[in-house]
């Protein structure tokens, strides 16, 4: 088992080696998706980790992938273009028909069908996400899809988007997390037939949009699982995705330690190197010490996950802890680069931008206290 | 085709050497392995070759325990099964070829592919001297090869000084390769997973019959002089390549 991770962060970094620090400085700078790199990670079958072998893919768990992801991002790259082909795939292999799967899972293993765009949050509805307005209304052997949804993330590099909509009104349900419902929209023949998507521009190279739904027909057969019932289906991914974008922020916060450590060990000033200062080599030291305990819990989480186990509490923490530890390493970084940290070739700051947006999303920081407050520990819900 | 790779693992060329004590051999603590980068070429081109022709591609390597990584990431590439000669011995050239050259020796491979030298000691003696052992025609320094299968014919491409010389020859022989020969691939993901039940197969020197007389020895290992302080002239540009050009021949020597 171990042995099998050493060899999948060996694999990764073999990859991430062929794209180094300036094509992903280019790429920021022009605002462009990293196609090849993302053609590359889908060819060499790391996007399929979590697809079970019988549809392709390498059946690998949660800890596995988070690891994926986290070599990507600790080579310097940014694993954000491309984590959601992994795990938004993870709600039609839990609750889709055997019919959906058999279309969709191998296509998605093989890159041929891109299910990386996942449609929630809305200008009204952002994590109180059970009071999204969006509705999809029957006709015709299907659904129109009416309403807006905005900080959708690869939609212009993806074939499908995964859409939480609301089927039956608010009013009519006994508790507001019934009544919403999941489809698989086809981008393709949605754009231009009643969807538009607006780009958003952000202050890192992420592709993002706001999505306006004006009567969207989908198809009957692309409703996932039982109408009423998708807010359950969404929730049981959340914590697959805290998992996997732990990885992502540890990786991010191991990339901050080496550069931070390289550079104070080589940078001289007052003739000795800036690393012998206490000033300077406790924060990083200390940012090392967050990583790793982080790091633990993301191990923690992954492993429950894995076994089956409950891990709300621990996926949360994994979550909370990696995205603060990543931030703390961005700052130590720059701060110990001087001047040097804002200036692209250090790629210093592109990252600190980059790992910036884990405090937000998928969840900001907030909501993880405060399900800790509620759900762990029994504090009055405060929201 | 039946193809052997021999495959050498070398420390990390990002790796920062130091001589340890006794001045005989280096510390090999906190060394990161890799494989010699001349014998990737050599793997990609035998997966490439079987990717055409089909056949087998079996990976060679001798060394110690460690040396098991590295076949392993060769099977991650494609390989299709390993011999590792396990060895705890310094071993110069001569031993180390004629261990490689039992284990081609013991099956009959149509193609011996490695790399034009190894970056640690950049001796360039093994892939030679299997051929030699095996009695079998070898081109060096290949930087293209074309496999006519019909014909049991192969055409090679070899770096001279300046220029290309063409070599056309039979086979079984041995090929050693050139950086540009091609761009060694990563493992995916699926082939990780299945060199886990791939077969490496544990050698040792005296069940191959090899002897292990060593030819060469190592007398001493020092570290390269530390290069003295640069020194920046500032000033006037125009005094300053006057100064350059006084130092360049006055001090450098060099012009």
């Amino acid at each position: 088992m171990k042995e099998l991770l050493e060899d999948l962060r060996q694999g990764v970094r073999d990859l991430c080696a062929t794209f180094p620090a300036t094509y992903w400085r280019t790429l920021d700078h022009e605002r462009q998706y990293p196609a090849a790199f993302v053609q590359a990670m889908t060819r060499a079958g790391y996007l399929a980790a979590l697809i079970p072998e019988e549809y392709g893919g390498s059946g690998l768990g949660i800890t596995e992938a988070s690891v994926i992801l986290e070599e990507v991002n600790r080579a310097g790259g940014n694993a954000a273009a491309c984590h959601a082909q992994m795990y938004t795939m993870g709600t039609v292999l839990r609750h889709g028909s055997a019919q959906q799967k058999q279309w969709l899972l191998p296509a998605v293993a093989q890159g041929e069908l891109r299910l990386q765009a996942f449609g929630v949050t809305e200008p009204g509805a952002g994590s109180d996400t059970t009071h999204l307005e969006t509705t999809a209304r029957r006709k015709d052997d299907g659904y129109l899809i009416r309403g807006q949804k905005i900080f959708i993330s690869r939609v212009q590099h993806s074939d499908y988007l995964l859409l939480l909509a609301r089927t039956t009104p608010i009013a009519e349900v006994t508790r507001r997390s019934q009544g919403l419902s999941v489809f698989l929209v086809n981008l393709h023949e949605a754009i231009g037939h009643g969807l538009t998507v607006a780009p958003i521009d952000t202050m890192m190279n992420h592709e993002t949009n706001a999505l306006f739904f004006d009567d969207v027909w989908v198809p009957e057969q692309n409703l996932i699982g039982q109408e009423g019932e998708g807010f359950r289906y969404i929730l049981d991914g959340m914590n697959a995705e805290r998992i996997l974008i732990a990885g992502e922020c540890i990786g991010d916060g191991e990339f901050f330690i080496e550069k931070a450590t390289r550079y104070a060990k080589d940078r001289v000033v007052f003739d000795r190197p800036i690393g012998q200062n206490q000033g300077v080599q406790f924060p990083i030291a200390r940012a090392y010490a967050q990583i790793r305990a982080a790091d633990l819990m993301r191990f923690e989480s992954a492993h429950r996950f894995d076994q089956g186990q409950s891990c709300g509490e621990e996926a949360n923490l994994a979550k909370l802890l990696a995205a603060d530890a990543s931030w703390e390493a961005a700052n130590v970084a720059i701060q110990v680069h001087g001047g040097y940290g804002f200036a692209a070739d250090y790629d210093i700051e592109r990252k600190f931008r980059e790992t910036r947006l884990f405090q937000v999303a998928p969840i900001s920081t907030n909501l993880i206290l405060a399900y800790v407050a509620e759900h762990v520990l029994g504090l009055p819900r405060s929201y | 085709m039946k193809i052997l790779v021999m495959v050498k693992q070398v420390p990390d060329t990002a790796t920062r050497i130091r001589v340890a004590e006794g001045n005989a051999s280096i510390v090999t603590d906190g060394i990161k392995w890799v494989i010699n980068p001349y014998d990737e070429f050599a793997i990609e081109e035998a997966l490439r070759i079987k990717e055409r022709l089909g056949g087998e591609v079996v990976v060679v390597s001798a060394g110690p325990q460690r040396v098991e990584e590295a076949i392993r990431q060769t099977l991650a590439m494609g390989a299709d099964r390993g011999v590792h000669i396990k060895t705890d011995e310094a071993l110069d050239s001569h031993v180390v070829a004629q261990a490689l050259a039992a284990v081609a020796r013991a099956e009959n491979f149509d193609l011996i592919l490695t790399g034009k030298q190894a970056v640690d000691d950049d001796a360039a003696q093994v892939g030679p001297l299997v051929a030699v052992f095996l009695d079998v025609p070898q081109v060096t320094v290949v930087l293209k090869l074309e496999v006519d299968a019909e014909h049991q014919r192969l055409v090679a491409e070899r770096e001279l000084e300046g220029s290309i010389e063409v070599v056309e020859l039979p086979y079984p022989a041995v090929i050693t390769a050139q950086r540009g020969l091609n761009e060694p691939r990563y493992p995916t993901l699926p082939n990780i997973m299945k060199a886990k039940k791939k077969e490496v197969r544990v050698e040792s020197l005296q069940a191959l019959g090899i002897v292990p007389n060593v030819k060469v020895r190592t007398v001493s290992l020092s570290e390269p002089p530390e290069r003295p302080a640069a020194k920046i002239l500032t000033g006037d540009p125009v005094a300053a390549a006057h100064q350059l050009v006084e130092l360049l021949h006055a001090e450098a020597k060099v012009i």
